[in-house]
């Protein structure tokens, strides 16, 4: 049994994965994740992508909304730019899928920043009302701007494909999604551990004595805008691959309130809580989804009843957690893991 | 004259209110400078203006020989001014260590390329800079069993010693401290005082002082000056600054009462 961790060099106290038991474990996930499309069926590998999506775009919003405390409504607009930057250089310049989801990422960076620039003078529910504006400037350009973007019949794409292999399965879409999960990720984890992550946190918890220090606010907000409509753009390119198709209703407002309430739910500021608000946010409706089919056997025609109800009952979930849990997902996990730490013998 | 921070005829006014009127004085290197005054005196103000939260409508400030009037609040760190706040300015939901490496943010290079891959020579920057802020901040400062807690969750007095530590991990020329002895017991003020001369003392640091605890001002100054409704009544070495007729009628306006105060 483990009482303590006691390390003798501030490397060991550094790394991310404190022990021997964490690292274990993290093994045994990967090795999950890489059996997982073996064992899974097509519907479960079609939930497996939508929550790999979701944790990309869930990472990239907090790294604006919970590390730097930028409220974005914008979210959704910025896969758009990305959807269609990838589509776009697929299909007009014949650009190969792997050059084009990075290029769709900085095109979509860079429209996150000129949205951005309305953050050096305003903050929190203005900054908000901004970028709603965001929203609604890039769904208008999306529609009316039919040269570019074919407006409402939209653009369809090949699967993406290296060397032949089309990947064109929801099994073969899973090891793309997963190295992009990972990558994210990864980069997400080590900034907010370096000087610029910890810039972010210092301009969330009070801009004054980030700017005594020395941190150049207005540089830190447009760059936390940047990278989080980076993971955004990404998030488009893969979207595009893996339906095919573009049209602008992809990416409605209320996919933007939805990716807020991801990283709300699993935890703001923490790219673990981004990680679970991904994964619980994708699940629950199909969850209810699967209950609502299984009851349909026990008492039919209830469909009338349940198609609202599933609204409802995600609409009370959240609500449930503002009041019970403010700090999300993560915050549970930390209870949990403080719990075993001392089990069985907590005094 | 071989100020290493002048100031110079400095006027800050908000609508009618005059904040600083005209105010000249200028600090030595290596030497510790109290500022002091009634409430309202002015002497956050004119730290303010050296911070450059507020530009000043008249009037210049040096450092090192360059004026810095003009130039944007995260600049000034730059050329080596930290600096403290009468209340705690930390990043309260951060870790004591985070605040700490915050303050070198400026010292690092890495950008978000560098960082976000946590290779190579990031890593080495990191290792370095902890290993710098424990043996030469925490340590100094005494706050090793607090490393790794939030800050919000600290005392008072712990969390002015963190900002101290933030201020210290600038690696600053001139360290400008607002009342760090506020609202402290006289352990802890002896603590701070301590802290201050060691500071003072080891690193070189030139320390511009605000403090209303008479004792702390008095035994540690080099020098002494005095502001009241934004004007400079008077200035020089403690043991002057306790005689002045004008310090003292500014203070309590009675004699025998401000003696038994300054001591």
């Amino acid at each position: 049994m483990r009482c303590g961790d006691f390390k003798e060099t501030y490397v060991r106290d550094e790394e991310i994965f404190q022990s021997l038991f964490v690292k274990f474990w993290l093994g045994v996930l990967a090795a999950f994740l890489l059996i997982f499309p073996f064992i899974a069926n097509e519907y479960m590998l079609y939930i497996a992508n939508m929550i790999g999506f979701a944790i990309i775009g869930a990472v990239g919003l907090n790294l604006l909304t919970g590390f730097t405390g930028q409220i974005s409504l914008g979210h959704a607009a910025f896969i758009g730019v990305g959807a269609y930057t990838s589509a776009i250089l697929v299909t007009r310049l014949g650009l190969s899928f792997w050059l084009s989801i990075p290029l769709a990422g900085l095109v979509a960076a860079s429209a996150g920043m000129i949205i951005g620039i309305p953050s050096l003078r305003v903050k929190g529910l203005y900054l908000c009302i901004a970028t709603l504006a965001a929203q609604f400037i890039f769904e208008f350009i999306f529609i009316h701007w039919e040269s570019m973007t074919m407006g409402i019949t939209g653009i369809n794409v090949p699967p993406p494909s290296i060397g032949g292999f089309e990947f064109n399965t929801e099994k073969r879409f899973y090891w793309i999604t997963l190295f992009f999960v990972v990558l994210g990720v990864i980069y997400a984890k080590n900034l907010v551990r370096s000087r610029m992550g910890r810039a972010f946190m210092a301009i969330r918890d009070r801009d004054l004595s980030a700017e005594i220090i020395g941190i150049n606010i207005f540089r830190y907000k447009l760059s936390a805008f940047a990278i989080s409509s980076f993971y955004a753009g990404v998030v488009g390119a893969l979207w595009v691959f893996y339906l095919k198709v573009v049209t602008p209703d992809h990416f409605p407002l209320l996919l933007s309130v939805e990716y807020l309430a991801m990283i709300i739910v699993g935890g703001l500021g923490s790219i673990l809580g981004a990680i679970f608000g991904g994964i619980f946010m994708t699940l629950v409706p199909e969850i209810i989804n699967t209950l609502s089919a299984a009851l349909k056997t026990i008492m039919p025609g209830n469909e009338a009843f349940f198609e609202p109800l599933k609204s409802v009952v995600f609409g009370m979930l959240i609500i449930l957690f503002l009041i019970f849990e403010p700090r999300g997902l993560a915050e549970i996990w930390n209870r949990i893991k403080n719990f075993f730490r001392l089990w069985p013998f907590s005094y | 004259m071989d100020y290493q921070l002048s100031i110079e005829n400095v006027h800050l006014s908000f609508g009618g209110v005059q904040a600083l009127n005209g105010v000249s004085t200028g600090v030595k290197k290596g030497e510790i400078f109290s500022i002091i005054g009634p409430n309202g005196a002015g002497k956050t103000c004119l730290l303010n203006c050296i911070n450059r939260f507020y530009r000043p409508q008249s009037g210049s400030i040096k450092f090192e020989g360059h004026e810095i009037t003009g130039l944007s609040p995260h600049k000034i760190p730059k050329l080596g001014v930290a600096r403290t706040f009468q209340n705690v300015e930390l990043f309260s939901h951060m870790t004591v260590l985070d605040n700490i490496k915050l303050g070198a943010h400026i010292h690092l290079k890495s950008g978000f390329f560098s960082g976000g891959i946590y290779f190579g020579r990031c890593r080495n920057e990191e290792m370095h800079l902890r290993k710098h802020i424990e043996n030469d901040i925490i340590d100094l400062l005494e706050i090793e069993q607090i490393r790794k807690s939030v800050v919000y969750s600290l005392p008072y007095g712990l969390q002015k010693r963190v900002e101290l530590a933030r201020a210290l991990a600038m690696k600053p020329s001139i360290l400008l401290l607002d009342e760090p002895a506020t609202g402290m017991n006289l352990e802890e003020t002896e603590d701070i005082a301590r802290f201050i001369l060691d500071i003072n003392d080891q690193w070189g640091v030139t320390i511009v002082l605000i403090e209303h605890d008479m004792g702390v001002v008095m035994d540690i100054s080099d020098r002494v000056c005095v502001l009241d409704f934004g004007v400079k009544i008077a200035e020089g070495p403690p043991e002057e600054i306790r005689h002045n007729p004008m310090v003292i009628k500014a203070y309590l306006g009675e004699k025998d009462l401000t003696l038994s105060r300054l001591g």
